[in-house]
């Protein structure tokens, strides 16, 4: 079910040249924000929780997925060079676990680390802060990963549709129609985080069960299906 | 015995490869024609016009989504005889800032990225045409892209307003006003656009690179503007140090210069902006901005390799 070629591969187009470093760059900006405001405010619980809340987990872990996520198949898809990967002897189902393998591992990696370290800059974990948002951020780094992995394969526009989904869907409508946030990864993770820590500032709208039964049943589909996708690609020119 | 050719006979035997070409003695329409056929090109090409029906549907969308809101708040304008619209002319483009980050992250990368990756800019630079003139050309078609997207709603507003008969005189300065300001918004939203994704080949990239540089800016500045203002709040006194955060992200330092000048209320946390004095800052660090953007790019052109 791991292919380190594919996966070696992968990871390269992901960091490879400067793009580790752009990536670098969201983290440590995080950081320096989360060193500003402590040294600003103070340590307090509640600051914490609206920063990590409201951009560690809203706007960063969701960017991140989408460029991880996409960024793991589209350019590949885009200019046609998948090809010489799919005629390899390789299900194509595995080479789609390799890369939302990479694709989970470097979003964990590039968001829910600096989240985890700007909550102890914040206020040094207390309340459970820093570790519930943390969980939070690896749980929806799994879910965006397998969501924008499988937008790649779907579409040749993928990054705009998966930031349409994070910041129009997730942001916007779900600040304005309750009803939205049901189908949020955000709500979902935040549900998780919850649960796991007991922290009392890290609220959601969704109970434990349907967000676990939805993060699952979201991870699991988009990855069957994505694999599915691969194995039917028509690759095609630029238009 | 190599015989020795005098020019004459050289000349004379020549004449048998002369299959009749001829040189161009049409009107040549140089350089200026060129930028311009660049401009138009690269402008209908942001709307997805001359291009595949497939990249028209983006554009488009978004195009519609920046113009109902407009139509419906005109239609409740009307409807109730209000005597004002329900949003200010220089707020419009503030509330709708995720459609323009959106629209501007989609169509950089489409300005310059596939000229890049496809290597085609060599091509460009065959014509009589300067780094300048492409520069120019693409900054000047994505800004008016941009003006399109922003001030077609608020034409709409305020032709909304003149059927409702509100006050000719407050709705035209409004509306003009927040003219003046869009049109700074475009010029410093296709700037950043365009260096961001001149910088990449791929297009995915520079789409989330863009849209990041834009909502994460913007998220860091309103919650420390919004920490700020608490803090301000509990000391007691008004806010001094929230205004000068909004310095480090686009939207806000729009937000700031038409605050100082353009008689917009503020949509920083506590609806604290700048004073007109720190607003000649706000207007110079916008200025600046787009002249630094423009700087890049001429930078970034400057190979023609590439």
């Amino acid at each position: 079910m791991y292919d380190p070629t594919v996966a070696r591969l992968t990871y390269r187009a992901l960091l490879g040249r400067r793009r580790a470093l752009i990536l670098g760059a969201l983290p440590l900006l995080l950081i320096v924000i989360a060193v500003v405001v402590r040294v600003l405010v103070g340590a307090d619980d509640q600051t914490a929780a609206d920063l990590l809340g409201g951009l560690a987990l809203a706007t960063m872990v969701p960017i991140i997925g989408v460029i991880a996520g996409t960024g793991a198949i589209g350019p590949e898809i885009d200019d046609g060079s998948v090809v010489y990967l799919l005629s390899k002897p390789l299900k194509r189902p595995k080479i789609i676990y390799t890369k939302l393998i990479v694709a989970i591992g470097v979003t964990m990696a590039f968001s829910a680390v600096p989240t985890f370290v700007a909550g102890l800059i914040l206020n040094g974990n207390g309340q459970q802060v820093a570790v519930s948002y943390t969980v939070a951020a690896l749980v929806a780094s799994i879910a965006y990963a397998a969501l924008f992995l499988l937008l790649g394969t779907v579409s040749r526009h993928a990054v705009v549709f998966g930031l349409v989904y994070a910041l129009v869907w997730e942001a916007l409508f779900g600040s304005l129609v309750p009803g939205a946030r049901t189908l949020s990864v955000q709500q979902w993770a935040l549900a998780v985080g919850h649960k796991v820590t007991g922290g009392e500032l890290i609220t959601s709208d969704v109970s434990l069960t349907t967000a676990t039964v939805l993060l699952i049943a979201v991870t699991v589909l988009a990855t069957w299906y994505a694999g599915q996708k691969l194995r039917t690609l028509t690759p095609t020119g630029e238009e | 015995m190599a015989v020795e050719q005098t020019p004459a006979q050289t000349g004379a035997q020549s004449r048998i490869h002369n299959i009749g070409y001829r040189s161009y003695d049409g009107q040549r329409l140089g350089r200026a024609y060129a930028r311009r056929s660049l401009y138009s090109q690269s402008l209908r090409g942001s709307y997805g016009l001359g291009r595949s029906a497939k990249s028209k549907v983006l554009p488009m969308l978004l195009f519609a989504v920046m113009c109902v809101p407009a139509a419906i708040m005109v239609a409740v304008t009307v409807a109730t005889k209000a005597k004002e619209l329900p949003v200010e002319y220089t707020n419009y483009a503030i509330v709708m800032q995720a459609v323009i980050g959106l629209y501007v992250a989609s169509q950089a990368p489409q300005a310059v990225s596939r000229d890049l990756r496809f290597k085609t800019v060599p091509l460009y630079f065959s014509r009589p045409i300067e780094t300048s003139d492409y520069v120019r050309a693409k900054f000047a078609a994505l800004a008016s892209a941009l003006f399109l997207i922003t001030a077609v709603p608020l034409v709409v507003l305020y032709g909304g307003a003149m059927l409702a008969k509100l006050d000719f005189t407050d709705q035209t300065k409004g509306f003009l006003q927040g003219l003046v300001s869009v049109a700074l918004l475009s010029l410093l939203f296709a700037g950043i656009g365009l260096v961001i994704s001149a910088a990449t080949p791929r297009r995915g990239f520079g789409i989330a690179a863009v849209i990041a540089v834009l909502t994460i800016s913007y998220g860091a500045v309103s919650t420390l503007q919004a920490i700020a203002d608490a803090q301000t709040m509990v000391d007691g006194q008004s806010s001094t140090a929230a205004p000068w955060i909004g310095l480090f992200s686009p939207i806000t330092l729009i937000d700031g210069v038409q605050t100082a000048f353009l008689g917009a209320t503020s949509s920083y946390p506590g609806g604290v902006g700048p004073s007109t004095g720190a607003g000649v800052v706000f207007l110079l660090a916008v200025l600046g901005l787009i002249a630094g953007c423009y700087g890049l790019l001429m930078r970034r052109y400057r190979k023609v390799g590439l």
